[in-house]
């Protein structure tokens, strides 16, 4: 039966090949040596990166300065139901006990430091984009802030989403290094860029996603189904929005839209951070958007 | 055996008001609550947008107009607005409701939001007649006590 042997020969070998896409792909440790992380620089970027949104315990409302990251929110997606986990300063149920390069591994990377896949409803994605610099100074931040005993929740996820070593294969589709504008033609522009597609993930919500939940980036910022529940979430491209700069600006200091209308749902909590960036971020994020592509 | 009486009409009260909260509303009577709302909504636009329009400088500070958006927010959230949330009228159940299942489950908490709101608009009523810089500062709580009910009961957008 050579027939056989020779499928069962390529049946090893797609096992074989897919075991190796989908194992994990740490991040180099060189990229933190001789970085050494600013806790004030920090805080900036915890805020334009909106951590305490999802970390924070379910109905708390961060403290501007001292948001316990307690963990325990649940997303209910339809690939199941994610719960942010604890990071606090806690040793033993936070990351309190994690070098610079685990916590970077983490939030580039979406690999764990035992070395698991974590599932892509933490935006590491967005976050790979991150400078180094912006990401040890995160941790520098997140050393500060309390610690907190509260044990992380399990996800709750049905086969066959529940194969973590499938997330590797997920990443091997979808992530990408590349940026989604790939041309920024001002600093202003650039610096819009960096907040909307890196730290604030804001393609996360408002990007529609394929049928396995990788972003579809010809259709960046179009809009999308709410990937926590019912709705959509409305596109931000110019035709969608139709706002100017200083509308756009003053929605995210503010939260008014122009009609004097005011952000819904997860929006709310996005408001909270993007109040607290400086004008000149707000603008650059609106710079940012009103270049994108009119379509969409 | 007049306690008995009491007891067996107190219970006929009792259920004659239970039928009426489980009496079904007719889809007229649903769209009408959710277009209802939104207008009441609306209303609370038109008066933020005079009173952000000069926080932002757009419109020259005017004290009497500034203090007559205030005085309307504050009547308009002192209104009773019990009616606006039949049940049947969540988002999903009646087309162009934005309205999450959690406030039809949370009345009492949604009273307590609006007279938060109530009490911000109170404080721009005073702030509105005193200066810009007043007003610019009422503007937070403000538009922090729309975001307190949408953040939770609004569909996000």
């Amino acid at each position: 039966m050579p027939v056989l042997r020779w499928l069962v020969l390529l049946g090893l070998v797609g096992a074989g090949t897919a075991w190796v896409l989908s194992g994990p792909d740490p991040l180099d440790p060189a990229v933190v040596e001789g970085l050494t992380g600013d806790a004030e620089a920090g805080k900036a970027v915890f805020i334009a990166s909106g951590c305490a949104s999802c970390h924070v315990a379910p109905g708390a409302v961060a403290d501007p300065d001292f948001p316990i990251l307690a963990g325990g929110q649940a997303f209910v997606t339809a690939f199941g139901t994610f719960r942010a986990p604890n990071i606090s300063s806690d040793i033993s149920v936070g990351i309190g006990g994690w070098t610079d390069a685990d916590v970077l591994n983490a939030v580039m990377r979406g690999v764990s430091p035992q070395g698991a896949h974590y599932y892509p409803a933490f935006p590491y994605d967005a976050y790979a984009k991150a400078t180094a610099q912006d990401m040890v100074d995160l941790v520098a931040y997140l050393r500060t802030l309390p610690g907190d005993p509260t044990v992380s929740q399990p996800n709750d996820v049905g086969f066959p989403f529940s194969i973590r070593r499938a997330v590797g294969l997920w990443k091997w589709m979808y992530r990408s290094d590349d940026w989604v504008v790939s041309d920024a033609a001002t600093p202003e522009i650039e610096r819009g860029r960096y907040l909307v597609e890196a730290l604030g993930h804001c393609g996360e919500c408002h990007t529609p996603r394929t049928a396995l939940g990788g972003l579809d980036r010809d259709n960046w910022l179009a809009g999308a189904a709410n990937p926590n529940g019912e709705g959509r979430i409305p596109g931000i491209t110019p035709t969608a929005l139709g706002w100017s700069a200083g509308e756009i600006a003053y929605y995210l200091e503010s939260g008014f839209t122009p009609d004097f209308d005011t952000a819904g749902g997860e929006m709310v909590a996005v408001i909270r951070n993007t109040s607290r960036l400086t004008p000149e971020d707000r603008a650059a994020i609106a710079a940012y958007l009103l270049a994108l592509p009119a379509g969409g | 055996m007049p306690k008995a009486i009491r007891f067996i009409s107190l219970s006929l009260v009792a259920a004659l008001a239970a039928g009426i909260a489980m009496a079904q509303s007719t889809p007229e009577e649903l769209s009408a609550a959710v277009e209802a709302r939104q207008a009441h909504m609306k209303a609370y636009g038109g008066a933020m947008r005079v009173l952000g329009q000069m926080a932002q400088g757009e419109v020259a500070y005017d004290a009497a107009a500034a203090t007559e958006a205030a005085t309307r927010l504050a009547e308009l959230s002192a209104i009773d607005q019990s009616g606006f949330w039949l049940p049947g009228t969540e988002a999903g159940a009646v087309g162009e409701s934005e309205a999450l299942p959690a406030l039809f489950e949370n009345l009492e908490d949604y009273t307590v939001r609006t007279a938060a709101l109530n009490a911000a608009a109170v404080a721009m009523q005073t702030a509105a007649a005193t200066d810009l810089d007043a007003l610019r500062a009422a503007m937070g709580p403000l538009g922090g006590s729309c975001g307190a009910c949408h953040e939770l009961y609004r569909q996000p957008n």
